[in-house]
């Protein structure tokens, strides 16, 4: 892993980064989301969870600005997001969707280069600001050599890697990610979430990102949103949110939770029918 | 592993820098000046290359030097400004859609643009220039915006394979129409037959001239949009989180290809294929940022054209083909070898 020097950045607020007001979120009049009241914390890693269809990705994609609420709004240090130009916004705060798809053929610095969109004018050429936020992103998440090489080339983990890269390019104080471990394999799964979190501790970004393993969520966040059906079941420090009644709750599953031998943080051990020690004399 | 000080020292050499690219466009201006040259020289008569340069600088008023300027330059410099238009309306169209197979032929624009031209043909008989052009950008838009709608329906929204569905299924209905048309009126038939199969010739100077703004309008929008096409190329949610308002940038650049397309159309009738087939070249050399493959889509789409059109009247002289016959018989193969390539991957 590349070593962090941060150019200018220093994120680090004391209020939310994010709040919420009654937000309520639809898909074609299908309410998804319900008067939702949230406080992101500022300088910490949120995580998201809760099952298939709950309601986490459409509630990052309404933080993100990507979905007009039918009702309430967001708030980003206190402007509602909505009020400010989108370009604004995107000064502000980043956001990598889900599985992201590249056009065929294009390179990886191009494709980080896009990430200084939001801060060039109409006519403003690439200015010498541009090239090292661009170089810096392209350091931080290793992917230096593999600049020129096209995405498509690239294995799953180093076009997850070339994506952050674009979103870091944008020096955002807040970087929103759906699920940005999805289709890895487990290294790569774990390298990227080391990533994310040497961003926050470095630089005090804010992150907030949805994540299907609750283990991973209790590893790598400090505060974690449950969701169900578009509710909140617990939100708070891992150690809280994370016991056997909300696992009950949110998956509807029984589970055992212990302590992660490695980071100390709950670990989510669920009981199946397959539950009992394999005895030898079978 | 990479220290954070050695990427500053490190400075790869790139197929894709800035000074290659510029290269490759001055490379490829020369090469369009020396296709539009060649173009002027052949024909049904064969005239030598002195006397081109003679009729375009030193005119005399012989025959040779009528033929250069009254047929042939005309037609090199349609054929230009057509394929141009034609190569730059496809590269938007492909960026806006994220469609590798769309271009204004397949999405039913120039179907429409010319189904426009043979109905108010039909009613009122020969047209100018200029009204042609606008009922050709008023059949184009309605086109545009009948096939966005139709590939939009549904619980997905705009997909890729819905949008050409839709653009292919009006397309047939559209040419249906036309050819109705065409067989109930002989006069119409007469009066546009050539024009229909997509042909350069036959067109004196003064329809380019009256053509000519629309499509430097045209690419001046296409252009000045290059930035947020290419953000857009990356999906709208990524696009709309760097800050894009895409609303406007696919009306704007709505405007620009039906402005394209149409003008293409009313001044050559629909040709295919061109605007598929050289956003492809294109990016194959310099990639998929539209601040350069826009200018080099132009230049291309312009060489192609005049080329296939000299293909047109050299296959079988002294007779010719439409060059939108030719466009074709190249073009079709392509985009066979296209979708099946998508379909695999």
């Amino acid at each position: 892993m590349a070593i962090i020097t941060p150019i200018n950045s220093d994120f680090t607020h004391s209020e939310p980064a994010l709040t919420t007001r009654k937000l309520t979120l639809a898909y074609d009049q299908a309410i998804v989301l319900n008067e939702l009241d949230l406080a992101i914390p500022s300088g910490k890693i949120t995580a998201l969870v809760g099952s298939n269809g709950c309601g986490k990705s459409t509630l990052l994609r309404g933080l993100a600005r990507l979905l007009k609420p039918i009702k309430g709004t967001v708030y980003l240090d206190s402007a509602s997001i909505f009020k400010l130009s989108t370009k604004e916004v995107a000064k502000r705060l980043g956001m990598l969707p889900q599985s992201p798809v590249a056009p065929e053929g294009l390179t990886v610095r191009e494709l980080v280069a896009q990430g200084r969109y939001p801060h060039q004018g109409w006519l403003q050429q690439w200015s010498e600001e541009d090239e090292n936020f661009t170089k810096q992103a392209l350091a931080i998440t290793n992917m230096t050599e593999l600049a020129e090489r096209p995405l498509d080339s690239l294995s799953g983990g180093q076009r997850q890697r070339a994506w952050i890269a674009m979103a870091l390019a944008q020096n955002t104080a807040i970087l929103l990610l759906d699920e940005p471990t999805t289709f890895l394999d487990l290294a790569y799964q774990i390298e990227i979430l080391d990533l994310l979190y040497d961003l926050n501790q470095v630089e005090g970004r804010t992150i907030i990102m949805v994540l299907h393993d609750l283990n991973q969520a209790c590893r790598y966040a400090d505060f974690v949103i449950a969701l169900r059906q578009g509710q909140i079941v617990a939100q708070g420090i891992p150690a809280d949110v994370m016991t056997e009644g909300t696992v009950r709750e949110v998956f509807g599953l029984e589970s055992r939770i212990v302590k992660d031998p490695v980071a100390g943080t709950p670990m989510c051990i669920p009981i199946s029918r397959r539950s009992h020690p394999l005895t030898s004399n079978h | 592993m990479n220290t954070s000080q050695s990427y500053l020292q490190q400075q790869l050499p790139s197929k894709r820098s800035h000074s290659f690219r510029l290269l490759g466009l001055i490379v490829g201006i020369l090469l369009l000046v020396v296709c539009s040259l060649i173009s002027l020289t052949l024909g049904a008569a064969d005239i030598s290359p002195d006397v081109v340069w003679r009729a375009l600088f030193a005119f005399d008023g012989s025959t040779n030097h009528l033929i250069i300027t009254t047929v042939r330059l005309p037609r090199v410099l349609i054929a230009s400004a057509v394929g141009a238009a034609l190569a730059v309306a496809g590269s938007l169209m492909q960026g806006l859609t994220r469609n590798a197979l769309a271009d204004p032929g397949i999405l039913g624009i120039s179907a429409g643009a010319a189904l426009a031209v043979v109905v108010s043909t039909f009613f009122w008989g020969s047209l100018s220039v200029q009204s042609y052009t606008w009922i050709a950008f008023a059949g184009g838009t309605i086109a545009a915006i009948v096939v966005y709608t139709l590939g939009s329906v549904g619980r997905n929204g705009m997909t890729p394979l819905k949008l050409i569905l839709a653009g292919a299924v009006l397309s047939y209905l559209m040419s249906a129409l036309t050819t109705g048309i065409l067989i109930l009126s002989q006069r119409t038939l007469d009066e546009i037959r050539f024009w229909l199969a997509g042909s350069v010739a036959g067109r004196d100077l003064d329809s380019l001239v009256q053509v000519l703004p629309y499509i430097v309008v045209g690419l001046i929008i296409a252009f000045s949009l290059s930035k947020q096409i290419t953000a857009l190329t990356l999906g709208e949610d990524v696009a709309k989180g760097l800050g894009l308002q895409i609303g406007w940038v696919k009306a704007i650049a709505a405007v620009a290809v039906v402005l394209l397309a149409g003008s293409a159309v009313s001044l050559a009738g629909p040709i295919g294929f061109i605007g598929l087939v050289v956003p492809h070249i294109v990016r194959f050399w310099v990639g998929v940022d539209y601040r350069w493959l826009l200018p080099y889509a132009a230049i291309w789409g312009a060489m192609l054209l005049s080329l296939a059109d000299l293909a047109a009247r050299l296959v079988i002289k002294p007779q010719e083909l439409p060059v939108g016959i030719m466009t074709a018989l190249v073009g079709a193969p392509f985009f066979i070898y296209l979708a099946r390539r998508k379909i695999k991957s």
